[in-house]
């Protein structure tokens, strides 16, 4: 697992019947690290991380993957490389969660090959790592959507690629849930050194967690580089059409970013200047609410 | 072990059939029949009659059952098997016009049983696809067209010149009365060949049930899996019903029937067309033996079908599902 492997995509223009999502798009995704991509909704993200996974072919351009085009790589040889996470995921009626876990295994196993001891400790490593061994023999249908989806992180770990690309991992889980999903997926990362791409609709857990931010904008690459760079007032404004205010984290040191809305913002442009603010304490709950309303991530 | 167990059941239940009727012919008869040799009257009763009966419903009722719980899986629905959404009445429907009204030999009913179930599969998917498959489209659609294709049946038996009681009764429900060699062979043959095609499918299968996207990321061939397995199972639906009409439900209650024996995670598809075996062997004895009239195979199976489609419908319905 310390193989580090280069994706990129090269010219790339992806599309559905005559819409096109994704115009001559260049990118490169930075092996060994956790790479997430930013944008507003229908600008293309899921389109892109599907064709890098190739679910979808490119209309031109090409995905390539240490020098060739994963379009034209055997299907199997591509999935021991790299694993996908789609956005929603169906589990059959009454699936166990050690079944579906032992399913990722199967780019690793011959037509009529038996279950292997190698294929034992891939799931149960894939159970320790996620922390799901408990839940080995529930039925996944059984389960909260927090532990479901590390059930699913848990079934690509199965597959044991050094890459991993996730679909919005955190949808539909609340706070805590999708805190704890994204440090597994830095643990992995760390003590792996798993490639990491993943979409994400929440721009400030994409500063949080990621090594580097690829922003889109109508169907192009706006901005890529470390969150420090990328998340700006600018970038935020190209690529959401949204006035903000870009403060530095003061959990984690990352740049967060506080949305400008119609309302719910201090006359005269106070919030504008970072000078503290001399209204003192009377009105110090007002903007903290503020900054944690329109959270993209808590409205969805 | 549920596997061997199944296959212990189908090969005695298989025995007995042999061994057993009218007449009582001891086992000792039946092994020196089966191994060819002449045994005055034990050769005709078993070995014209009883055999090629008892091995078509063998190989009936594994094709059903493989054929149904592969569209099952594939279709993630277990009102998505072949009987249900019309590919078994389309099959059916052009081995009653072949034998019927073009009075067509055995092979010409074959190729044309195979030819119309495959465009009733083309037709049924094409109608359903709008953005994907939709299970409940698609059996909705598929019931709607296998209900005009029964009707057809019925039309074509109404016109026949020579009204046929146990001709109108194979296409209408499946029989096994008469069977004759003729009529076997090929349907031995298509299972020789499609049940490894569909054998070699099953892990590609399996990781399918997780949806497309994730079974192409898993590394399988998600389109030419499709094909493939829609080819194979409809082939053997074909053969199958061009020799015993379209014995009712087996397809449909095989595959669940080996889920609960077999648990969850164990590959299905041995286990449901064992399942399909026997339950065409038991029910065809039943049908010949255990009423004063003698009655199609088919006539019992769809007694044991219906109450579990409409178990089926009314779950599904109840626990807020799309049917």
């Amino acid at each position: 697992m310390t193989t580090t492997h280069a994706l990129a995509a090269e010219d790339l223009t992806l599309g559905y019947g005559d819409r096109t999502v994704i115009e001559s798009l260049d990118l490169v995704v930075p092996p060994g690290r956790v790479t997430a991509i930013v944008g507003a909704n229908a600008c293309g993200k899921s389109t892109l991380l599907r064709s890098m996974s190739r679910l979808l072919v490119p209309r031109t351009g090409r995905v390539v993957l240490d020098g060739k085009s994963v379009h034209r790589m055997p299907a199997r040889q591509l999935a021991r490389t790299l694993g996908l996470l789609p956005q929603s995921p169906v589990a059959p009626e009454g699936i166990t969660v050690a079944d579906l876990v032992g399913r990722g295994r199967h780019p690793h196993q011959g037509m009529f090959a038996r279950w292997s001891t190698d294929d034992d400790a891939a799931v149960a490593a894939a159970l320790e790592a996620t922390d799901t061994a408990g839940l080995a023999d529930r039925a996944v249908d059984e389960l909260s959507g927090g532990q479901r989806q590390r059930v699913w992180i848990a079934m690509a770990l199965a597959q044991q690629t050094d890459l991993l690309l996730l679909d919005e991992p955190t949808t539909f889980l609340d706070a805590s849930h999708q805190i704890e999903v994204l440090d597994l997926l830095t643990d992995l990362n760390r003590s792996r050194g798993t490639t990491v791409v993943m979409v994400l609709h929440d721009l400030n857990l994409a500063a949080r967690y990621a090594d580097h931010i690829l922003a889109l904008a109508s169907g192009r690459l706006h901005a890529a580089g470390p969150p420090a760079e990328v998340l700006t007032g600018d970038t935020v404004r190209a690529v959401f059409g949204l006035d903000s205010r870009i403060i530095e984290d003061p959990v984690s040191g990352r740049p967060l970013m506080l949305p400008i809305g119609r309302h719910h913002v201090r006359p005269s442009g106070a919030h504008r200047d970072a000078v503290p603010d001399p209204a003192g304490p009377e009105e110090a709950p007002g903007r903290e609410r503020e900054a944690a309303c329109p959270e993209p991530g808590a409205a969805r | 072990m549920v596997v061997l167990t199944t296959a212990l059941l189908v090969a005695a239940v298989f025995t007995v059939t042999l061994m057993a009727g009218q007449t009582f012919y001891p086992l000792d008869d039946v092994v020196r029949v089966v191994s060819g040799e002449q045994v005055p009257g034990a050769s005709f009763t078993v070995g014209r009659l009883r055999l090629p009966r008892a091995v078509l419903a063998v190989v009936a009722g594994f094709s059903f059952g493989l054929a149904g719980v592969t569209f099952q899986t594939m279709l993630r629905n277990p009102l998505a098997s072949p009987d249900v959404i019309g590919i078994s009445s389309g099959a059916s429907a052009a081995a009653a016009v072949a034998i019927v009204t073009l009075s067509l030999g055995r092979t010409q009913v074959s190729v044309l049983a195979i030819a119309a179930a495959l465009a009733v599969a083309l037709l049924v998917y094409t109608l359903a696809f709008k953005d994907g498959v939709a299970g409940t489209r698609l059996i909705l659609i598929g019931i709607g067209i296998s209900a005009m294709l029964d009707s057809l049946i019925a039309y074509v038996l109404s016109r026949a010149p020579e009204w046929d009681l146990q001709e109108a009764a194979r296409w209408l429900t499946g029989s096994l009365n008469g069977a004759t060699w003729e009529q076997t062979t090929p349907a031995v043959a298509a299972l020789a060949v499609l049940c490894p095609v569909l054998l070699s499918q099953a892990r590609n299968l399996s990781a399918m049930q997780l949806g497309d996207d994730t079974a192409s990321a898993l590394g399988v061939r998600v389109e030419r899996t499709r094909v493939t397995v829609i080819v194979a199972a409809v082939g053997l639906i074909a053969f199958a019903t061009a020799a015993a009409g379209p014995i009712a439900f087996v397809a449909f209650l095989s595959g669940p029937i080996a889920a609960r024996t077999v648990g969850p995670g164990g590959s299905l598809l041995v286990p449901a067309g064992l399942v399909g075996s026997l339950l065409v062997l038991v029910a065809d004895f039943t049908g010949q033996f255990a009423f004063d009239a003698r009655y199609p195979v088919g006539v019992v199976t769809g007694v044991l079908g219906a109450p579990y489609l409409i178990h089926l419908i009314i779950r599904t319905h109840r626990a807020g599902g799309s049917l």
